[in-house]
């Protein structure tokens, strides 16, 4: 069977303006997809012989809020009759939508419902996209990095009203995110005091 | 006409609280009678947060939550989590822990299957299959709770192995209960495979064709039953899998029926699996010893300042992993169990996405149950084996 490599070269080669670039780590093989073209590049990577990716085992978010463009999306795939493996990777804005993978494969439905949920990225076409995991009538995007780990609301039993109702989240504690990083390696704040070793220099 | 027809058509809500719901699914079924014409699973009851918790912890105490994912056979998740990590760190396990993952892994699988076939016979009418299968998963959380202290949660694997050595004596109980378990299948497999009433109830329920399985993300058991033999113990082996010996049942149908007989099969195979691990278990350590990663052991610690600053320094700051990203899958009783991971270079995992198998499962509710009878739902729920603790995470 042909390497990675030439697995990527040739996907490369039949999807020409989809393909923004590909890279080989860990042993798999990631392609950088124009957003526009990923359903192009889903249905050729299921429907040719060769590629044969006909499992969509993941597709998911993740957010990098200091980049121009915002959101990656990951698309995971299985090749069964290949025995391999290739994420399929978009960037893109806050405000842009990628085109929906469910007329290619429908069990992208709910995972792009949950990335819709988790991050706010929204999916043109998608047939019911709502939120999934978190409660009905919830606001925010809660795995967006600038979400708090403790949210904005809770939920408590209100014994005047008989209902359950939302209010502010109060703790006696704020989250302790405690700074362990050592300040030799991998720290990326200056140290107090710090800023005067540059400071005398120039 | 027409309006008698309308008389026939009803919504129903089912759940979050029907026994039937594995946990706390809620159903909103359109009915036109008694056949089902649409399902709308509403998940996310049990939604805690697990992947934002995880950006802000360590690797190390990011593990725990992967127990409290599929609660149901815990060590097969933090295996996933395990690999992940070890893959990016590129640091090797030694074959004894290997052996150690795999024989527990096994449990877990043995752990799941039991629940399973016996719940879902609960859910068609037979309430004694899970009273006997309970008194088995007993047995196999005492193995858990012997060699990491929890029945449940067992927190037990670590990077670059598992956290201590099993105690003395309890390779030879699980070898004695390998001995011993087979018989309880065979109960089991007498009280239920011929059963008119069970195969009444699951056989031709919920099938599908290996196509509908590939296109709805189906893995596992629920791709095996297709009868194709897809198994990532096999096909993509980590660990030590690919110096044992098993084989992969696989189905003919695709439907409850002949997914009840695969796990059945794959519970005799487990057995199996779990004996060779014993029979072939060599002595050594069970952790690796790259100490930027490995606490030392505390005798070590009580000499050898080196050995106190390590120690110091992995159970404040952690262990950096590279950057980079990596995805491991596992073949967890329910199926692929993957785990995306994104790590920045800093001791916190970026981004963790948790590829649960059953949530694909589940999501094809609709397309399994459409035209279905009512009564028959459950019996798909229950043969399509979801725990919400992974599907909601």
């Amino acid at each position: 069977m042909e390497s990675l490599e030439e697995l990527g070269k040739k996907i490369a080669a039949a999807l020409p303006g989809a393909v923004l670039g590909q890279s080989i780590a860990f042993g798999e093989l990631t392609l950088a997809i124009e957003p526009a073209q990923i359903v192009r590049a889903l249905t050729y990577l299921r429907d040719d012989p060769e590629c044969g990716f006909t499992l969509l085992v993941d597709i998911t978010g993740v957010d990098w809020p200091q980049r121009e463009k915002r959101f990656d999306v990951v698309y995971h795939l299985l090749s069964l009759a290949g025995n391999r493996r290739v994420r399929l990777k978009l960037e893109i804005d806050e405000n842009i939508s990628v085109p929906s993978a469910v007329g290619v494969f429908p069990a992208a439905n709910w995972f792009e419902r949950e990335t819709f949920d988790m991050y706010g990225i929204t999916f043109a076409d998608h047939p019911d996209l709502r939120r999934l995991l978190t409660d009905y009538g919830f606001s925010g995007y809660p795995l967006r990095k600038d979400f708090p780990l403790t949210g904005y609301v809770e939920l408590r039993y209100d014994e005047e009203q008989k209902r359950v109702v939302y209010q502010p989240v109060e703790l006696v504690q704020e989250f302790r995110d405690f700074d362990f990083m050592s300040p030799w390696e991998g720290a990326r704040y200056v140290l107090p005091g710090d800023e005067k070793a540059s400071k005398e220099k120039g | 006409m027409e309006e008698a027809l309308d008389d026939r058509r009803m919504t129903l809500n089912w759940g979050p609280q029907h026994p039937a719901a594995h946990g706390v699914l809620r159903l909103v079924m359109e009915l036109d009678g008694e056949i089902v014409t649409r399902i709308d699973p509403h998940i996310g009851l049990l939604h805690r947060g697990t992947e934002k918790l995880i950006e802000h912890k360590t690797y190390l105490q990011a593990l725990p939550y992967f127990d409290r994912l599929d609660y149901v056979a815990p060590m097969n998740q933090e295996h996933a989590f395990s690999l992940a990590i070890e893959r990016l760190l590129g640091i090797e396990v030694p074959k004894r822990a290997q052996y150690i993952r795999v024989l527990f892994c096994e449990i877990g699988r043995l752990l799941n299957h039991l629940l399973q076939i016996t719940t879902q016979a609960l859910d068609v009418g037979a309430l004694t299959p899970p009273l006997w299968g309970f008194e088995e998963r007993e047995k196999l959380m005492i193995f858990y709770e012997r060699v990491s202290g929890a029945r449940l949660h067992a927190n037990y694997f670590r990077t670059g192995g598992v956290h201590q050595d099993m105690p003395a004596g309890l390779a030879e109980d699980i070898y004695a209960f390998c001995e011993s378990f087979p018989k309880v299948v065979d109960d089991i497999d007498e009280l239920l495979t011929e059963n008119r009433i069970f195969k009444q109830r699951n056989v031709d329920i919920g099938a599908f064709s290996r196509k509908d399985a590939e296109a709805w993300g189906f893995t596992g058991v629920m791709l095996r039953s297709t009868g194709l033999a897809w198994d990532l113990r096999r096909a993509q082996p980590y660990e030590c899998y690919s110096e044992l010996d098993f084989k992969i049942p696989v189905g003919k149908n695709g439907d409850c029926y002949d997914r009840y007989l695969m796990r059945m099969e794959e519970m005799r195979q487990s057995t199996w699996l779990m004996k060779q691990c014993i029979e072939k278990m060599p002595s050594g350590p069970v952790l690796s010893d790259d100490r930027k990663v490995v606490p030392p052991k505390r005798g070590e610690m009580k000499r050898s300042m080196e050995a106190l600053i390590h120690h110091f320094k992995l159970f404040t700051e952690g262990y950096h992993v590279p950057a980079g990203e990596v995805y491991a899958a596992v073949e967890a009783p329910k199926g692929e169990f993957g785990v995306y991971l994104v790590s920045d270079g800093s001791n916190k995992p970026y981004r963790c996405k948790i590829r649960a198998p059953s949530y694909p499962h589940l999501q094809a509710m609709e397309f399994l149950c459409k035209g279905h009878m009512l009564a028959d739902v459950s019996a798909v729920l229950g043969s399509i084996d979801v725990v919400f603790g992974e599907i909601d995470r």
